[in-house]
């Protein structure tokens, strides 16, 4: 599936304190219905961002309009749980490029770099700064710079460098994805069933 | 001669490329595809002009979204029925083999792939779904994949995967009386937590590891991903080689014997080194049950939910939320708590065994008046084992009914959704906010433990009443 390419990310960030959220909060099972990959940003967060009634929760920092941005932020261990790519689908389509977390479920790791969704993994510390800068000034900006593997509060220079593979790297620049890659193997693919 | 883990034997054997600072090319013996996860898969296919790169290695059958009863009618929610008829359409065009719904080979795909003997020892096996950690019983290598994993599997045999790191759980010690495989899985996930297991893969042993069934093995293993590890893994041994023995899909004659030859060296070097180990005692285990939001969030039954003395921040409020969620509060007993729901079933404990749990626990007793019990064999030849046993009648005359094959109100994404607000004791994996309906609350356990609460209609330790 292709996606667009990542370079550099300027932008606010929203907020999501929470620990161990789990992909069926991202976005819940009766959503996975379609067949097609569009649409889902809007159930992303389903239960926690809308009443029964369909209304928006007004504590949700997705229905607070002091937030925006392209930058989800979130507490540690963050798509725990179901492998459902539906969930970075969901928080991309919504217009998410980047996710932060001090820690990620493996599973939605590799979904969220599939999906061209970059996530950024910092220390503790380094996260609730992040936080703390959200909460002094919504507005502030986060620079996301992919080619220099740094994660910036521009309010304050305060900045980290984030761990990336370098082949995921050049596949994010690129815009490529790894089924590109191994149709091109094909050859060597049958070659390796002959010789097992 | 290096020293290998059973992990690093089957990966290694099955590494097609390094890819240079990058992950491997792994090559993929048996994919197992449902409704759910595939249909975006077939669609990238179809976008890039590719066709099913080797489509016998890949099975499939329709579980997430498949109703419980009247599966002879059509299925009545619309999106449902049009996600089902989608994988057998694409099943069809490509050449794959589908396990239709009410065929004898029809159920949960996890549950399928061991009776059908489609799952062996040694194999890489995928499938768009994290329980797939569950075929790991048999000494393969079985984890869950996105859909865009899926379509590489798809497309060309093979996944992109960095290998993860090595951990061993040894569980020695003889299980007590009503501690069962779940109350293993559930213990060390709380021990551990729900992210102890992340970027490892686990192989367990110990006696009370090795003691268990085929059966007991899967649900541990299936559980495997509740830690955040990708998957789990036990060595074949006798137990293993006697269950795949005779199975449709198993080798056969000549070839069965040099598979177990093969088999034979599935084991981890005595001097292998783990990444992380960890060590408990079967004693310490008692039957477990669950009082919060995430499967970590477990205790003995006897025991009380901890206080949130000593917690600080976030991890406190993410503590108290969860609390919230399921109404209780810190230090309360889980003893006596009421139930509205029970369900049996789900890829983590719906296999005969299960069901022969619950129905000799129940036998000569009655289910409680406050209590909707939902029991969903997890394929169809459960269903049948169920049957031709007697067991049927047994849950009848205590006043269960016996529903139809599927994953069911594991993640209600059919019509079999706990109501907001209600209380239930479940057998599956997972007890999210939500997950088995929107408000619903879960209490993860055994199936002992599942039967006690259906015939008492509170939290009850089913030990008592063995």
């Amino acid at each position: 599936m292709a996606y667009d390419k990542f370079s550099k990310i300027t932008s606010p960030a929203v907020p999501l304190p929470v620990e161990n959220v789990d992909t069926d909060q991202i976005i819940p099972a009766r959503f996975l219905k379609a067949v097609e990959r569009k649409g889902f940003g809007d159930n992303l967060f389903r239960d926690w961002r809308y009443n029964k009634d369909g209304s928006p929760k007004a504590d949700f920092p997705l229905n607070n309009s002091k937030y925006s941005g392209k930058i989800l932020v979130a507490g540690k261990n963050f798509g725990s749980g179901s492998s459902r790519e539906h969930a970075t689908w969901a928080i991309y389509d919504y217009g998410f490029r980047v996710v932060v977390s001090s820690f990620y479920a493996d599973i939605f790791k590799n979904n969220a770099l599939n999906t061209g969704l970059l996530p950024v993994v910092v220390s503790p510390e380094f996260l609730q700064k992040i936080f703390d800068a959200i909460e002094k000034n919504p507005d502030a900006e986060f620079e996301t710079d992919l080619k220099k593997q740094t994660f910036t509060i521009l309010e304050t220079g305060d900045s980290e460098e984030f761990e990336i593979n370098p082949y995921k790297k050049h596949c994010l620049r690129n815009g490529l994805d790894d089924i590109d890659y191994l149709v091109e193997m094909k050859e060597e693919i049958a070659a390796f069933e002959a010789a097992s | 001669m290096e020293k290998k883990t059973l992990f690093d034997k089957i990966w290694d054997a099955h590494v097609v490329k390094e890819v240079a600072g990058g992950p491997n090319v792994l090559y993929i013996d048996r994919h197992l595809i449902h409704e759910v996860t595939s249909p975006v898969a077939f669609l990238g296919l179809k976008t890039r002009g590719l066709k099913v790169f080797r489509p016998e290695l890949t099975t499939a059958t329709p579980d997430h979204n498949v109703p419980t009863e009247n599966q002879h009618l059509t299925i009545v929610d619309e999106l449902s029925r049009h996600q089902v008829e989608m994988l057998k359409r694409n099943c069809e065009e490509h050449g794959i083999f589908y396990h239709d719904l009410q065929s004898d080979g029809h159920g949960i795909v996890h549950i399928i792939g061991p009776e059908l003997g489609l799952t062996q020892p040694g194999m890489t096996i995928v499938c768009g779904d994290s329980h797939t950690s569950t075929h790991g019983a048999f000494g393969a290598i079985a984890f869950g994949i996105g859909t865009s994993e899926v379509e590489m599997v798809l497309a060309s045999q093979c996944i992109m995967q960095p290998k993860p790191k090595k951990m061993r759980i040894t569980v020695n010690g003889e299980l007590k009386k009503g501690v069962t495989a779940k109350d293993i899985a559930l213990y060390i996930i709380s021990q551990i937590s729900t992210s102890g297991g992340t970027g490892h893969f686990i192989e367990y042993a110990g006696s009370a590891i090795t003691s268990l069934s085929m059966e007991g093995r899967m649900t541990l293993c299936n559980l495997s991903i509740e830690s955040g590890a990708r998957g789990g893994m036990i060595a074949p041994d006798e137990t293993t080689i006697n269950y795949v023995k005779g199975r449709q899909y198993a080798p056969q004659s000549e070839e069965w014997e040099k598979a177990v030859a093969r088999w034979q060296d599935l084991k981890s070097d005595e001097d292998a080194v783990f990444d992380t180990e960890y060590a408990f005692s079967a004693d310490d285990i008692e039957p477990m049950i669950t009082y919060g939001t995430n499967p970590g969030m477990g205790i003995g039954i006897t025991q009380k939910i901890p206080a949130t003395n000593g917690m600080q921040g976030s991890d406190k409020n993410t503590f108290l939320k969860s609390l919230q969620y399921m109404g209780y509060s810190e230090g309360e007993k889980m003893l006596g708590k009421k139930v509205d729901y029970v369900f049996v079933g789900s890829c983590t404990n719906g296999r005969i065994e299960d069901f022969r749990a619950f129905a000799g626990f129940v036998k000569g007793r009655k289910k409680a008046e406050n209590v909707t019990t939902w029991l969903v064999p997890g394929s169809q030849k459960v269903e049948k084992q169920i049957r031709a046993e007697g067991l049927v009648e047994i849950l009848e005359a205590a006043g269960f009914e016996l529903r139809q094959p599927g994953c069911s109100a594991c993640l209600a994404m059919n019509e079999d959704k706990i109501p907001e607000g209600k209380y239930a004791v479940s057998t599956t994996n997972r007890n999210f906010e939500g997950r088995q309906g929107p408000g619903a609350r879960t209490m993860l356990a055994s199936p002992l433990t599942a039967a006690a609460a259906a015939v008492t209609g509170v939290i009850t330790d089913p030990r008592e009443m063995l």
